[in-house]
């Protein structure tokens, strides 16, 4: 089980308070796909942040099969992350001097072992990038690149997706194949929560949560 | 996949930076390189020239001691042994010695083993009127070399006047127009003119030479003798209180000075000469001191500014380096990558900076140092300390100018990062 508990969050910007999130709630199970829904500037990507253990919140507890991220210490937040948790940005974020399959297997940095290349192999199968392995994030579509970013995020089989507007550069086929691969990834036993404004895309999520007054609110429709 | 595979793909794709760091680098250790490889070229500069002017000194002096040798082969420096009772002031008011000693003394000396003392000549002077011409003369007798016990035979230097005969000082032959081979009375003795010198412009000029027994005779001094003259002294330089104590130990009786000033002059014109051989080399090596002082001067402040301004632009090449990868960063973190990871991906970058530096500007400041001191043959090889100098020197300045970014780096909050983008 994956729970965010009264979070709470503000930033401080031109000498103004700005209230991103308060006292917000969520909770998905195993298996479950959740999008969180909202316009832009509605605090959607720090609450992805803040459950990817990456921004600490100013109150409340992210727990993750009951241990909170934030009461664990840096490094040990850092390399829980990188076991349990998978991101992928609308950004992409690929490193642009590696070629698609590094991209993929770079998550093995953390762990400094050199036996992964053959899962780099299997998530290029996965997601159709044979024929762009050797190839540079300069040298892909955006969907290709969207898939990479995918790939890397699944790289140690995470336990929890985060996406962040994943589909907010693709086009519709793209978007769907995109969002197809989360749907897969909570089919087989995984935790997704995604991110977007566009309603009709998290429409496709199992559940869908509207961020609306820098709460999370179920939507019901 | 390692953090070096990252690095290393990382300056393949950014060649750029690296390589202006790169080059940073190697001018540092090319500087520092090249001073020290000057300096030792200038020591061994220095010491060829040093070499060049002592081997110089030492044909030049070869050559002074090879004319002292001739100057003492024809004017000797010569002693002349008197009797202790001989008044010095008569001898050189006079021109030779009026008292005394026994002829034994010269048989006794050539016995003694003074190594110093060659060609023992006993005379018996006296100044006495010629009866027969009516003139003042110096009588002069002589019994040529003594013999030495000890020494190799040896070409004398002064043949024995043969009994009967005489030799003739210039102005007696020239005045009473003397010839050789003529015979003359002195003393009611009758003589053989052996020889009659050519003009010296001393007493020996008015002097007949007879044999000393004859001499001794004639002059009512049988066994006697007032002078040994000592000729073609080994003599070290002018060390006559060595010569005297030594003579001295053998006879007692005795007195000795030096004769032959021309030769002591030369000798000190020798003396002069070598030292001033000396003083050019010592001034060489002085002048090349200074220039050595004056360039590791100049180096003590050059390499620190370059040093300092190398660190400078490295710093500013990894800051740009950090700016332009702050997307990576913040993916990294946020796939796990652990801080002190991202700091060592900058760091190993430095590293090989500073490793690939080193090897060129080694090999660029060997090089330019050589060549800077016109040094074209390979002499000064390969100096293992120096590498290791240079290569400690360019990984610290490599490591220290990319640290400040390199830290920065580890320290960006990826959130930061991925919230702006």
């Amino acid at each position: 089980m994956f729970e965010l508990k009264q979070i709470k969050k503000t930033y401080v910007k031109e000498g103004k308070t700005i209230q991103a999130l308060k006292k917000t709630d969520l909770t998905t199970e195993t298996g479950e796909f959740v999008a969180v829904q909202g316009p832009s500037g509605s605090g959607k990507t720090t609450l992805l942040l803040i459950a990817g253990g990456l921004l600490h919140p100013d109150e409340g507890q992210v727990l993750v099969d009951g241990k909170d991220l934030y009461k664990m210490k840096t490094d040990t937040r850092t390399g829980f992350r990188s076991r349990y948790i998978g991101f992928v940005f609308q950004q992409y974020h690929l490193i642009p001097y590696l070629s698609v399959l590094e991209n993929i297997v770079a998550p093995s940095i953390v762990h400094g072992r050199h036996e992964h290349w053959d899962r780099g192999i299997e998530l290029i199968k996965q997601f159709g990038l044979q024929h762009r392995e050797n190839h540079v994030p300069a040298e892909l579509s955006a969907g290709e690149k969207q898939r990479t970013a995918l790939a890397r995020a699944l790289f140690f089989r995470p336990q929890i997706l985060l996406a962040d507007e994943i589909t907010g550069n693709l086009d519709h086929q793209n978007a769907q194949i995109v969002i197809g691969c989360l749907k897969e990834h909570a089919r087989q036993g995984g935790t997704v929560l995604l991110v977007t404004h566009d309603q009709e895309v998290a429409a496709q999520a199992d559940r869908m949560e509207q961020l609306h007054n820098a709460t999370c609110e179920r939507n019901e429709s | 996949m390692s953090i070096w595979q990252l690095v290393v793909k990382e300056i393949h794709r950014r060649k750029l930076n690296f390589i202006s760091g790169l080059i940073s680098v190697a001018l540092s250790v090319a500087v520092l390189v090249g001073s020290l490889t000057m300096l030792k070229a200038h020591d061994m500069r220095t010491g060829e020239i040093v070499a060049q002017k002592e081997k110089e000194t030492r044909q030049r002096m070869a050559v002074l001691e090879d004319d002292y040798r001739k100057i003492m082969k024809y004017l000797g420096f010569n002693l002349l042994i008197l009797p202790r009772d001989q008044k010095l002031g008569d001898l050189y008011t006079d021109g030779f010695a009026s008292r005394t000693m026994p002829e034994e003394y010269a048989t006794r000396l050539s016995k003694a083993n003074i190594v110093t003392i060659r060609h023992l000549l006993p005379s018996l002077q006296q100044k006495i009127k010629w009866p027969e011409k009516q003139r003042t003369i110096v009588l002069m007798g002589t019994r040529g070399e003594v013999a030495s016990s000890y020494r190799d035979d040896q070409e004398p230097i002064l043949v024995a006047v043969p009994k009967g005969r005489a030799v003739i000082g210039y102005e007696l032959a020239a005045s009473m127009h003397l010839r050789a081979g003529e015979k003359f009375r002195l003393l009611g003795r009758t003589f053989t003119i052996e020889q009659c010198n050519e003009e010296r412009g001393t007493n020996d000029d008015i002097t007949i030479w007879i044999d000393l027994q004859e001499a001794q005779g004639l002059l009512g001094k049988p066994g006697k003798i007032n002078a040994i003259l000592a000729l073609k002294c080994l003599c070290a330089g002018n060390d006559i209180a060595q010569i005297r104590q030594q003579i001295g130990a053998v006879l007692p009786g005795v007195q000795v000075i030096e004769q032959g000033t021309k030769v002591l002059t030369r000798a000190e014109a020798r003396k002069r000469a070598a030292k001033e051989s000396a003083e050019a080399v010592t001034a060489e090596i002085r002048n090349r001191q200074r220039i050595r002082r004056e360039q590791e001067a100049f180096s003590a402040i050059l390499v620190p500014l370059v040093f300092l301004a190398s660190g400078i632009w490295i710093g500013l090449i990894f800051l740009s380096n950090v700016r332009e990868r702050k997307s990576e960063i913040g993916i990294l973190s946020a796939i796990g990558v652990q801080s002190r990871k991202v700091l060592s991906l900058f760091l190993m970058k430095a590293l090989l900076m500073g490793a690939v530096g080193a090897v060129v500007g080694y090999i660029t400041g060997t090089l330019g140092g050589m060549q800077w001191q016109g040094i074209r043959s390979l002499s000064i090889g390969f100096d293992a300390w120096r590498f290791i100098l240079s290569l400690l020197m360019a990984v610290l300045l490599a490591l220290t100018g990319s640290w400040i970014p390199a830290f920065l780096a580890s320290r960006q909050d990826p959130a930061d990062v991925l919230r702006e983008e």
